[in-house]
């Protein structure tokens, strides 16, 4: 598995993470190209949280190596590894309640701007353009002014995924984009990100539970099993892999 | 020292931390259990103690008396605890976190004016343990009953441990204290664990307060002060676990009783009143254990939680007609009205700032703080003491006095950005009861209980009429200021972070460096207020910086309302020309006070202006529905 790292946007090496002597991660490599989307899949427990929480800052590995466009960035703040270009979606929306869903992306704007310090002027005035544009591709323009404390759930997940396309990220990392949504909406909301992806040549990583989304949307998909990676490759690839189908389905190793 | 005195003091710090851990630990409980602050737990400690001394008087002083009063007491002050969270806690479980802490502090009121009511202003001095004498120890004589009080502690911690553990309430308790909603889904009666829990948790502070008579006096301000300590012993050891309060209350304890053994030290030619330091001391405890372990000794990271769990409704702008109309009013009252109006709306304009920054700081910004007083009272001492010790001219003090405040602000919002939620506002009260100490006790300088004198302003400004004018500016320049810098993108990045703190950090907001910067500015404004206000009074006491003065600006915005702007505003004034009637007519103005926010918290969850607003509403949309029909 893997493609050349040297081009890749993503490249993970030797990812360690243990909690109180269990490994939770072991020894994990991948890369993912721009405008490729890489679905990691694995049981319950088998580490896929963990593993996305290293990638963006949350939680320091215990070894090993993140390279985003080359540049390690093991140790960095959530907040820098945003800066340099990397969007996210969490498992459980987290959006600004109070805020209106055009505020809410024009607050990812303004930060990305550098314009969030200024104690006088009126916020909302600008991005407001650049904000629409960015609801349209998400199709939430018809509910820019409704604070997102009242959106339905797969309303939110959009919002989400506009916000974290404001800062024209090249690596889009995707945690269970699809959790607690209608079977029907899944399929959807995957599409919508993938096209997204795709046409901005955005690289995507995405966990996901949703077979049915994870077969349709990713190019690449790579297993996780009690924190060690056991197979990787294209959707064919993963799905007659022995060890995949053990694991998924319990048959004996 | 020697060797013996420090055997000494750490002996009379044990026994004091007996009571300590007491009362943090029902206030530990209780939290972990009904999430509600319980702020009248200090309270339930002062009737303990003033229980324990009636019920000696009358049982008299042998030592069966003497020990069944304690008990007694104890129970006593448990069956009160039922009764606040039957009669009122009970009620309002559903409404927001905030508006329980606000019937708290209610019940506050109403205890302090119960206790003055039946046992008096004065001190009362209870007798020494009958038939307990001393025992020498390193050629010293300590009261057997402090050795008993040592023992106790542990005895009680262990005591809550086999509770806690090896019971079937006590597996409720841990269970509802980790998820209270599960424990209800599966089936427990709440209403009865509450109140059970309440119990408990009363007779350890009523137990707490008891044991003491023989130690200190029953006074009126122990209820303030044993709930600050609680705080921060609850803070050090770490929120619900009830062995982190044990050894919080014993490190404290100990520190403090060093302190008041070590007396007055002279160091390289300078003197160093170290019995003085007893708070400062707490503070840097505290300040180093939240530095190095957040959560406390023996606490645990908590699931982020904020202390108003609904998610906040958008902000709305208040419209210009209401404030054109507003301000119109005010610059006709003092050629409208007379003297009493004037001098009442001054103290209502200093409040409103007072409120409309504290409104700011745990409304939009999400950071509750239960010590704004602190730069309220800051502001008003550095005003004060540029003016008299520094020599400025009046202008001069009244606009550098924010700057004072605001510097405090930058040293104490440094470490309350690192907390969040109860955690966050026990820790600004601390800071606040720090001040307060240090004002109080530095005689010297500050004037100590005296406070400072002949704060006047110049001459030109001395009249009622143009102070009045002065305050309407000054205040009025402030509120506006607050109301702008929310719809600032600085503000807006603050609600963003109230909301979300796990998003606004995925968006590269540095939370904590926007949290910081907006502690300063409400401090800094906060001070302004008490500079005006210091000044329109021309003394400065040390009340200004006191709980007692947060807790009003507390319930300043409860009353009005956290989720409007305008809410404050019509807190400040209802409060302060409330309080003042109230006053001019009964000594006992605390529990009417009490009684009406009682009564408005029971009627309106949502604040006066909130529930004013869920009332037109509910009308709007009963005559739009006639309309269809």
């Amino acid at each position: 598995m893997g493609k050349d790292g040297m081009s890749a946007v993503l490249q993970v090496e030797g990812l360690h993470k243990s909690f109180g002597g269990v490994q939770a991660v072991a020894d994990v490599s991948f890369a993912v190209d721009a405008g490729e989307l890489l679905a990691l899949i694995g049981p319950n427990g088998a580490g896929k949280s963990t593993c996305f929480n290293m990638l963006n800052g949350q939680l320091a590995p215990d070894d090993g190596i993140v390279r985003f466009e080359g540049r390690d960035i093991v140790g960095l703040k959530p907040r820098q590894i945003w800066r340099l270009g990397v969007g996210r979606t969490f498992q459980i929306t987290a959006t600004f309640a109070s805020l209106s869903v055009r505020e809410n992306v024009q607050m990812a704007l303004y930060s990305h701007a550098g314009r969030l310090r200024s104690l006088l002027g009126r916020f909302g005035r600008a991005f407001t353009a650049e904000a629409d544009a960015l609801l349209g591709q998400v199709g939430m323009l018809d509910q820019a002014e409704r604070p997102c404390g009242v959106l339905a759930y797969g309303d939110l997940k959009r919002v989400e995924l506009a916000m974290a396309l404001a800062n024209q990220p090249r690596l889009l990392l995707m945690d269970e984009p699809t959790a607690g949504m209608a079977p029907k909406e899944r399929v959807a909301l995957m599409e919508l990100a993938a096209r997204l992806a795709r046409a901005q040549k955005v690289a995507v990583l995405f966990t996901e539970h949703d077979m049915d989304v994870v077969f349709s949307q990713a190019d690449r998909i790579i297993v996780l099993d009690r924190g060690q990676l056991i197979a990787g490759g294209t959707p064919q690839e993963v799905r007659a892999n022995p060890n995949v189908q053990a694991v998924y389905l319990g048959s004996s190793h | 020292m020697t060797f013996a005195s420090i055997i000494i003091q750490l002996l009379n710090g044990l026994a004091a931390a007996a009571s300590l851990f007491l009362v943090s630990a029902g206030l530990s409980l209780i939290f972990g259990v009904t999430r509600i602050v319980n702020f009248a737990h200090g309270s339930l400690y002062m009737l303990g103690l003033y229980g324990a001394y009636s019920l000696i008087q009358a049982l008299g002083r042998t030592p069966m008396g003497f020990w069944t009063s304690v008990v007694l007491a104890a129970l006593a002050v448990g069956l009160v605890g039922v009764l606040i969270e039957v009669l009122i806690l009970r009620r309002i479980y559903k409404a927001p976190e905030l508006f329980q802490l606000l019937a708290t502090f209610a019940v506050v009121l109403v205890i302090k004016d119960i206790a003055l009511f039946v046992w008096g202003a004065e001190d009362l001095v209870g007798p020494r343990a009958p038939g307990l004498s001393t025992v020498e120890i390193l050629g010293r004589r300590i009261p057997t009953y402090d050795l008993l009080l040592i023992a106790i502690g542990p005895m009680v911690l262990l005591a809550m441990w086999l509770l806690l553990t090896r019971t079937r309430w006590g597996a409720l308790v841990r269970a509802a204290t980790q998820d209270r909603e599960m424990v209800g889904a599966l089936g427990v009666d709440q209403a009865k664990l509450f109140t059970s829990v309440f119990f408990v948790g009363a007779v350890l502070a009523g137990l707490g307060g008891a044991l003491q008579i023989p130690r200190e006096p029953a006074n009126l301000e122990l209820d303030l002060s044993v709930i600050a300590d609680a705080f921060v012993v609850t803070v050090v050891g770490g929120l619900g676990s009830i062995g982190g309060a044990f050894l919080a209350a014993v490190l404290i304890g100990v520190a403090k009783a060093f302190c008041i053994g070590i007396g007055t030290v002279n160091w390289f030619g300078a003197e160093i009143v170290f019995s003085k330091l007893t708070l400062v001391v707490e503070f840097l405890i505290m300040a180093i254990v939240l530095v190095v372990r957040p959560f406390g000794l023996l606490g645990k990271p908590q699931a982020a939680q904020r202390i108003a769990a609904d998610p906040a409704p958008p902000l709305t702008v208040p419209s210009w007609t209401f404030v054109l109309i507003g301000l119109a009013l005010l610059l006709v009252v003092p050629i409208a009205t007379d003297r009493y109006v004037t001098i009442l709306l001054t103290d209502i304009f200093c409040f409103a700032l007072f409120a409309v920054s504290l409104h700011f700081i745990m409304g939009p910004a999400g950071m509750v703080s239960f010590g704004h007083a602190a730069y309220f009272g800051l502001g008003a001492y550095a005003a004060g003491l540029l003016l008299k010790r520094a020599g400025l001219p009046m202008e001069m003090a009244l606009v550098l006095a924010p700057l004072v405040a605001g510097a405090f602000a930058v040293v104490y919002g440094w470490f309350c950005v690192r907390l969040s939620g109860v955690y966050l506002a026990m820790l600004t009260l601390a800071f606040a009861q720090i001040s307060w100490s240090i004002v109080f006790q530095w005689d010297s300088f500050t004037g100590g209980s005296n406070g400072v004198f002949g704060v006047w302003p110049s001459a030109w400004l001395a009249g009622k009429t143009t102070y009045y004018y002065l305050a309407l500016a000054f205040c009025g320049a402030g509120i506006a200021l607050l109301w702008r810098v929310l719809f600032s993108p600085f503000g807006y990045a603050l609600r963003a972070g109230r909301d979300s703190a796990l998003r606004a950090e995925a968006i590269g907001i540095d939370l904590r460096a926007y949290q910081w910067m907006a502690f300063v500015l409400v401090g800094a404004l906060a001070g302004l207020a008490g500079a005006v206000y210091a000044f329109s009074k021309g003394s400065i006491s040390p009340s200004t910086i006191s709980i007692a003065q947060s807790t009003d600006g507390l319930i300043m915005v409860l009353l009005g309302g956290v989720e409007t702007l305008t809410g404050p505003l019509a807190g400040a004034a209802i409060f302060t020309w409330l309080r003042d009637e109230v006053a001019r007519r009964t000594e006992f103005w605390r529990a009417v006070m009490g009684l009406v926010i009682l009564a408005i918290v029971l009627l309106f969850p949502q604040g006066l202006v909130g529930g004013l607003k869920a009332l037109t509403q509910r009308w709007r949309e009963a005559r739009s529905w006639e309309k269809t029909v």
